[in-house]
């Protein structure tokens, strides 16, 4: 029996931006609610296609027609990477930025929004995380005895985000383009305390990253819509195709990440047991507490 | 110390979790292939992974999320494959509870364990007979409303359940018969009722325990006092069932009436303050390859064989008489010397006497390493040369320390040069790689059940006078090697004739003195302090220095002499290359005089 949400009171979190839906996914002029920090909101698209949100009204149930230009108490809203993005509080110009969306070659499109029963920092970190891939994704991203984690390098840059470089890993079929069993070498990329992305080279052109990302709607505290986001290199594949391949692996992730306890992520350095192959972890942590995030975290006790 | 069942006994099955639960905190319970029963908390160390996930091996549970892996009985965490070469030397340990078995029953406590109390209570009911455990009942209500209601728990004798006429049919009911059966309620502790039910003569006896499992979740786990027979035995019990869920239907019902108590809020002990820091990188001694383990077995009684495979890169090349470096998953480092013969290349091969007085790397290997395992290993090195120069090669093993000798005689065999063994055990049982020793035919001899006096006459037999070039090779525990000096030296074998290796260093090593180092080469002048060795000084200056045994026995470290006196604490170089005093073993041996002058 899960308690009843109460509604966020981070400020830090109230203030970000926060995915909501995949555009896609929108039927224009039908009201479409969710839940977003424990609180219902509404959302629709506009005669022109854009994204309106407001916070939920009992009046304006799910599925039913809607004028957007009747709704005034419009929250704030960014059309971006294929989802859309509202916020409760008084959110940043702009959204982070991934800049191969902008690519014409590539192809963006919104892979799944699969419901999670834990904390969005739990899923940042399974997302960060190389050392599973042997025996959770066994015999696509990692297989038995390939299970090292080698040392790679963890920074926090200007743009006060998390870096992870240098991450390699054997991977049987790391990608649906690819054929055969390779080194994969991965950048990760924390650009936003509830996103996690990942670079990796694009079976087709070496010389290119195929950019996949998560971006995760914290229902509550302990319960997330994972919203897959994909740009790719790969033109072999049908989008389905793709699509498939994402939600199998992350299909694989969900029933791993669900059994973790406890489900809000604990900041104080005792609480689990890092090695080396940790320390994207480690620094996403440290980072979280530094940025003051109370939601969907254990905070260490003052 | 207050005992809770949480199992039946039949629910622990061959190489399967059960997640059990004490007043809200989760467990893992598990049966390895011992029939050792362990109860642990239900969370991974490393990442707070449920392990009820997990896989039970029979002998460990492994995490299903990075698959970490927690031995049977004392939940030690025996291997982290994503750091098969820096797995840091730490004890990481999951949370254990008392457990025991009992009545059919599996039972646990979460209070600290009460060294008086290997298990819950004996009940004289229980001891006399067969006791038989009933399908237990989950309630959603609280454990105490549970007992309450459990008190009024009424039931037939399990003669009665099919004595009676179309009795087969009719255990969905309870019928009392004219006057009634004699039923009462014996005794109630807290959460333990303990019912009779008889009819005249024929007599049963219930105990039902509420397990709490939280606030408002509870299992009723009751016991028959006797097994009924066969053909009853599945009336007794669905009798028993079918009452019982009506009980329950009862109880909740009632409880949804009432407010639902909040579940209880368990702490999480937190791990201990070394565990909670990330591990620093290891340095010093290297570990570049990566093998697995293809293939484990008993090589003699008290010797496992490991056949390592590579991971990743092709194996490098190796001499007869070379060792590696093997870097164990509890932190150790630890030397083997290859038996593989000449061009065998696709693996490597060692074998591991178990030494359970040692400290943890035989014993590590022989319980823990396992067939599949990723481990990290050195380079081989070759401190103990086979020359092919000679006219008469003489083999001398002690033990275990034939390992490097089956490398250099299956190399001289197939050179086509003659060799002579001689294998020194307790008994044939204790002769490791027996098959390959008989594959050397005459050329190998084995001497058995010699005490140490009859083991050094032996070998004066066996060496005779030295002739021209011949070359001995000995390799065993430290007193053969010194008797087989000594004797070698009487018999007129030149020094440089007479190899050795040792496995360990006997010598106490004295390390309180203090003196100055200065690199000639380099320019630096560095301090060594008392309790640090020059090999560790020179790391603490960034100074490469390769090494692997570290205690003076494969001379990896060796460093050239230039000025200064030597206190040699090694059992590497020879008397004659010791009296030289331009050469020493940077891990173990020192400085006599203020200062020494070493050519890095």
């Amino acid at each position: 029996m899960a308690p009843v949400a109460s509604p966020c009171t981070d400020p830090v979190v109230l203030d970000m931006w926060h995915p909501i839906s995949a555009v896609a996914e929108i039927k224009p002029g039908r009201v479409h609610t969710t839940q977003l920090l424990g609180s219902p909101v509404s959302y629709t698209l506009d005669g022109d296609g854009r994204p309106v949100v407001w916070r939920a009204d009992p009046a304006l149930r799910p599925g039913m027609p809607v004028d957007a230009a009747r709704i005034t108490e419009r929250l704030p809203v960014i059309d971006r990477f294929c989802f859309v993005w509202t916020s409760y509080g008084d959110p940043p110009d702009r959204l982070f930025s991934i800049p191969e969306f902008d690519e014409s070659d590539r192809r963006t499109f919104a892979a799944a929004s699969i419901g999670v029963h834990t904390s969005a920092p739990r899923a940042v970190e399974n997302f960060l995380d190389m050392g599973h891939f042997p025996y959770v994704h066994t015999g696509i991203l990692g297989v038995e005895p390939h299970t090292e984690v080698v040392e790679y390098d963890v920074d926090i840059t200007d743009d006060n985000e998390v870096v992870a470089t240098r991450c390699l890993f054997y991977q049987p079929l790391a990608a649906l383009a690819a054929t055969k069993g390779q080194m994969t070498e991965y950048t990760y990329r924390v650009p936003h305390p509830y996103v996690a992305m990942l670079y990796k080279t694009a079976p087709p052109d070496p010389s290119r990253l195929d950019a996949i990302a998560i971006f995760l709607q914290a229902v509550t505290e302990e319960q997330i819509v994972a919203h897959n986001f994909l740009c790719m290199v790969d033109h072999t594949n049908t989008d389905s195709e793709l699509k498939i391949f994402q939600q199998k692996i992350f299909g694989q992730d969900k029933p791993i990440i669900e059994n973790q306890m406890p489900r809000r992520l604990p900041l104080a350095p005792r609480a689990e047991t890092p090695i080396r192959a940790d320390k994207s972890s480690i620094t996403y942590r440290r980072w979280l507490a530094d940025l003051g995030i109370t939601y969907g975290v254990i905070p260490e006790a003052a | 110390m207050t005992w809770h069942p949480v199992a039946s006994s039949a629910d622990l099955t061959y190489r399967t979790t059960y997640h059990a639960q004490i007043l809200g905190r989760e467990l893992v319970a598990w049966r390895a292939d011992d029939d050792a029963v362990n109860l642990w908390e239900n969370r991974c160390l490393h990442r707070g992974s449920r392990l009820t996930l997990g896989i039970n091996d029979g002998a460990e549970l492994m995490c299903r999320y990075h698959g970490w892996r927690y031995a049977n009985r004392t939940a030690g965490c025996t291997y982290i494959p994503a750091h098969p070469a820096d797995a840091p030397a730490r004890s990481v340990c999951n949370r254990t509870y008392p457990v025991a078995e009992r009545y059919g029953l599996v039972w646990g406590s979460v209070e600290p364990q009460d060294s008086g109390q290997a298990g819950p209570p004996a009940l004289d009911l229980l001891e006399a007979g067969d006791p038989t455990p009933l399908r237990p009942i989950v309630v959603n209500a609280p454990p105490a409303k549970v007992a309450d209601a459990l008190a009024g728990y009424r039931f037939q004798p399990s003669a009665a359940v099919t004595q009676r006429p179309g009795a087969a049919a009719d255990w969905r009911s309870y019928r009392s018969p004219e006057g009634g059966w004699d039923v009462a309620t014996v005794e109630r502790d807290e959460l333990r009722v303990t019912l009779r039910a008889a009819d005249g003569d024929d007599e049963t006896h219930l105990v039902a325990w509420v397990q709490p499992v939280d606030a408002h979740r509870s299992v009723i786990r009751g016991v028959l006092d006797a097994r009924p027979p066969a053909p009853a035995r599945l009336a007794v019990l669905r009798h028993h069932n079918h009452l019982l869920s009506r009980l329950r239907d009862r109880v909740e019902e009632q409880a949804a009436l009432e407010p639902v108590p909040e579940p209880i809020q368990v702490e999480i002990v937190p791990v201990s303050v070394e565990l909670s820091g990330m591990p620093e990188l290891g340095a010093g001694r290297r570990a570049p390859l990566r093998v697995r383990v293809a293939r484990k077995w008993s090589a003699a009684a008290d010797v496992a064989g490991f056949e390592l495979e590579p991971v990743g890169s092709p194996l490098p090349g190796f001499q007869a008489g070379a060792h590696i470096d093997l870097h164990l998953p509890n932190g150790l480092v630890r030397q083997y010397s290859l038996t593989n013969g000449p061009g065998e290349s696709d693996c490597y091969r060692i074998g591991v006497k178990l030494e359970p007085e040692s400290s943890g790397g035989s014993v590590c290997l022989h319980e823990t390493v396992r067939e599949g395992d990723v481990l990290a290993i050195s380079a081989p090195r070759n401190n103990f040369t086979l020359s092919r120069a000679s006219e008469r090669t003489v083999l001398l093993a002690g033990g275990i320390g034939i390992t490097p000798l089956l490398s250099m005689a299956q190399t001289l065999r197939q050179s086509g040069l003659a060799f002579e063994m001689h294998a020194f055990v307790r008994d044939r049982r204790f002769l490791p790689f027996g098959e390959l020793v008989t594959s050397f035919g005459d050329a190998a001899v084995e001497h058995q059940g010699l005490s140490p006096q009859q083991t050094a006459e032996e070998i004066g037999r066996i060496l005779g006078e030295h002739t021209l070039s011949a070359q001995l090779y000995v390799c065993g525990p430290a007193p053969m090697i010194e008797a087989t000096i000594q004797v070698a030296d009487e018999l007129g074998w030149p020094e440089e004739s007479v190899h050795f290796e040792y496995f360990a260093n006997p010598t106490e090593i004295d390390d309180s003195t203090a003196f100055d180092v200065a690199l000639a080469r380099s320019g630096l002048t560095l301090r060594v302090e008392p309790a640090q060795t020059v090999l560790q000084a020179l790391r603490a200056h960034d100074i490469d220095m390769p090494s692997s045994c570290e205690q003076g026995a494969c001379g990896t470290c060796l460093a050239s002499v230039l000025e200064g006196e030597i206190l040699h604490q090694d059992v590497y170089l020879s008397r004659s290359e010791r009296a030289a005093g331009d050469r020493m073993l940077t891990c173990v041996s020192r400085a006599t005089s203020d200062r020494l002058v070493l050519d890095l």
